[in-house]
């Protein structure tokens, strides 16, 4: 037994911790009084009237007094031992041993996710639900594999990045429902043309014109670092949102751009008609048809970025990107061209969110600048940041937890129970601060994010592992 | 004799407002260890900058094998076979040794890689023990080790060193050093040379300029300045 600090008179270290509890718990009870206790509620236009929630203040009081209790005596106990690093590295262990299996484990199961759906949900009109949400969740990975390449590998600090996102939503937006471009290929191609392949044809130009776009971005932002390029990136992006929301007679404003026309199976609309998908294929017509496409659309999307992501990592302007994450100054001592090698960075990752926008607005089929806010900016920052930046597997999981988890917060429909939180609870408005709560968390106890530890991106006779923990804190 | 392989002709330079090179005239002739000493904020850094384009010569020129390279951008004038070893070093610390060195060698497009890296070990054995390792978790000497052997890698004809011996322990300062002068004696490789620490940089150098604010004020061979009293005075008692 160690020999702590603690004399023989003082009293022992439960009494101690049971009184620090009590004296929390009190503390708590007595801010949350008029925090949580009083409560105003409107009635029907009428007066305010006061009503009170003590019991829940109590529920408040008695957690905090219990987690501190059990914190005090097991992980903040003095005289515990340090364990060292057993957390990460028992993470890491395990991510070494899993690590051979994990790649093509994960995207076996996102190939045969809507198969599982369907099966899991007993048939196509119920596993609706699910395939959208892992469409919702492919988005977000694909966002976050963007954003990482600009981030992650070439450590350009971007808040904008949604700016890149409402280019590509709009892009293909406006071309699709644009009379003359319809008119001019209804001439050229047939009347039906514009309607069945507008996706398929703007999805490129998406692309280029938001890659052209990060170029524009990434001109005057060239000499900026750090702080100073996040501002710039962060005005850049409500900018572009103020734009869309002004610019009336282009974009329509607040109101946004509504009947873009839905996906195509390359042409093939998903329609219950003759020349529909459904017949042509010998199925039975149902609306699920285009969502299990739409999954599949944004699966291959986010692969390509995946593996453009791998090539470029290999090619030499993937290592110039390392490099000037690390020092600038050596990277031009070596001869590279730091402006060329920040504005592929800045310009690739846009493309991929400009993909990611047009393939947002054909599944919603409706853009309005509400869903280009510097709030999906943050949350795509996030996904990279917690995911361990250039880690392409801690950026597909943090998408998964983040994204998922806070649509599984919805679910949660036990917390509505009368003597719990009542039926006014929707447990969805805390996800933010659930969120806040995950950021702290993961930074606490994996400073580097996720999946921080990095195989070597060029090696020798063999690859080695470049263990997180020589990593400076937020990098990978 | 022939033109010098590297040439500054009345090189000023200016921070905004702040004169820190008044004029600085010197030669690196091919083969030559060149070294330029003088106290702190004497302009030595600033002159091996300005060589590098950054920044770049208000007034002057910059002449490398003839050609004048007093505008151009700094990845184009070290494509011309200059390598540079920053001061600080600057190696990438999150990359591996070995990804240092590639990233040293992507200017000669990994023609002579491997070669070259058999070479690198054979000057710096301890990069070879490293050679996984992170490059910021090396000692500050390993790092100056890997920040030379980067330079190397691009096969330059003209090798600019700044403060190689910052923050070193003596033992390891005579190390490197030793590496320089085997590396001029033996492949006839040109050094040009920025050090605080005067004595070891004059006796490993052929010439020496000594920098007093901006202004070259002596120069001679590395044997003539070490014993010139002036020198002694300035930057040699207590010294070495």
């Amino acid at each position: 037994m160690a020999v702590g600090p603690v004399s023989a008179s003082a009293p022992g270290p439960v009494a101690a911790a049971l009184k620090d509890a009590v004296i929390s718990a009190a503390l708590t009870a007595l801010l949350l009084v008029p925090l949580v206790g009083l409560r105003a509620t409107e009635q029907g236009g009428g007066p305010l009237i006061l009503t009170t929630r003590f019991g829940l203040v109590a529920i408040f009081g008695l957690i905090v007094g219990v987690l501190r209790f059990v914190l005090l005596l097991t992980i903040w106990h003095p005289a515990r031992a340090k364990p060292g690093r057993t957390g990460p590295a028992l993470f890491n262990g395990l991510g070494d041993r899993l690590a051979p299996v994990l790649k093509p484990a994960f995207f076996g199961i996102l190939l045969v996710y809507p198969l599982l759906a369907v099966l899991g949900s007993g048939g196509l009109g119920p596993s609706r639900y699910w395939v959208d949400l892992g469409i919702y969740i492919l988005t977000y990975v694909m966002l976050g594999w963007g954003l990482n390449i600009v981030v992650g590998l070439a450590g350009l600090l971007d808040l904008g990045y949604v700016a890149f996102y409402a280019v590509g939503a709009y892009t293909f937006a406006l071309l699709s429902t644009s009379i003359p471009v319809s008119d001019f290929f209804a001439g050229a191609l047939g009347a039906d043309f514009w309607k069945a392949w507008s996706f398929w044809v703007c999805l490129p130009i998406s692309g280029i014109l938001a890659a052209l776009w990060g170029v524009i971005l990434g001109f005057p932002v060239l000499r900026l670092r750090g702080d100073y390029l996040a501002i710039v990136t962060l005005a850049f992006g409500e900018i572009i949102r103020l734009v869309l929301i002004n610019w009336v007679d282009l974009t329509n404003g607040g109101a946004g751009i509504s009947s873009i026309p839905p996906i195509t199976f390359f042409g093939i609309p998903f329609t219950n008609s003759d020349g529909g998908f459904a017949s042509l294929f010998g199925l039975t017509f149902d609306p699920m048809h285009r969502n299990i496409f739409l999954y599949f659309v944004i699966l291959a999307l986010a692969a390509l970025t995946a593996l453009a992501t791998v090539r470029l990592r290999r090619m030499p302007v993937g290592r110039a990107w390392e490099a000037l994450r690390e020092d600038e100054i050596a990277c031009r001592s070596l001869g590279i061209n730091t402006t060329l090698t920040k504005l592929t960075a800045f310009s690739i990752g846009a493309m991929f969110g400009g993909f990611a926008g047009a393939f947002f607005a054909v599944r919603i089929r409706f853009v309005s600048p509400e869903s280009f806010t510097f709030m999906e900016s943050a949350v795509i920052l996030a996904i990279v940041v917690l995911g361990g930046m250039g880690s392409q597997m801690g950026v597909a999981m943090s998408a998964i937890l983040l994204i998922g988890g806070m649509e599984m917060l919805r679910n949660l429909t036990f917390l509505k129970s009368p003597w719990l939180l009542g039926p006014d609870f929707d447990p969805s408005l805390y996800r933010m601060l659930i969120f806040g709560f995950a950021m702290v968390a993961v930074m606490a106890w994996r400073p580097r994010g996720l999946v921080s530890g990095r195989l070597a991106t060029i090696f020798l006779k063999h690859r080695k592992k470049v263990s997180g923990d020589l990593v400076a804190e937020g990098h990978g | 004799m022939s033109a010098p392989m590297l040439r500054a002709e009345g090189v000023k330079t200016q921070y905004g407002k702040i004169i820190a090179l008044r004029g600085v005239d010197l030669d690196v002739n091919e083969g030559e260890i060149v070294t330029i000493i003088g106290a702190n904020g004497a302009g030595k850094s600033t002159l091996m900058m300005t060589i590098c384009g950054a920044p770049r010569a208000s007034e002057g020129r910059i002449l490398f094998e003839g050609q004048d390279i007093t505008r151009m951008p700094t990845h184009e004038i070290m494509r011309l076979k200059i390598a540079q070893s920053p001061e600080g070093r600057r190696i990438f610390p999150r990359m591996s040794v070995f990804e240092n060195l590639q990233m040293g060698a992507a200017l000669d497009n990994y023609a002579h890689f491997n070669d070259d890296l058999e070479r690198m070990f054979d000057l710096f054995p301890r990069l070879k023990e490293r050679l996984h390792q992170r490059g910021g978790t090396l000692s500050g000497g390993e790092q100056q080790m890997l920040a030379i052997a980067r330079a190397l890698m691009s096969r330059p004809r003209l090798l600019l060193l700044d403060e190689p011996s910052l923050g070193l322990a003596p033992l390891v300062v005579r190390q490197i050093f030793d590496v320089i002068r085997d590396l001029n004696a033996t492949e006839g490789l040109t050094v040009f040379l920025v050090e605080q620490n005067a004595y070891h940089a004059l006796k490993l150098a052929h010439r020496g300029y000594v920098l007093v604010n901006g202004a070259i004020t002596l120069s001679g061979t590395g044997r003539a300045l070490l014993e010139n009293p002036d020198v002694k005075a300035a930057y040699l008692e207590g010294g070495a």
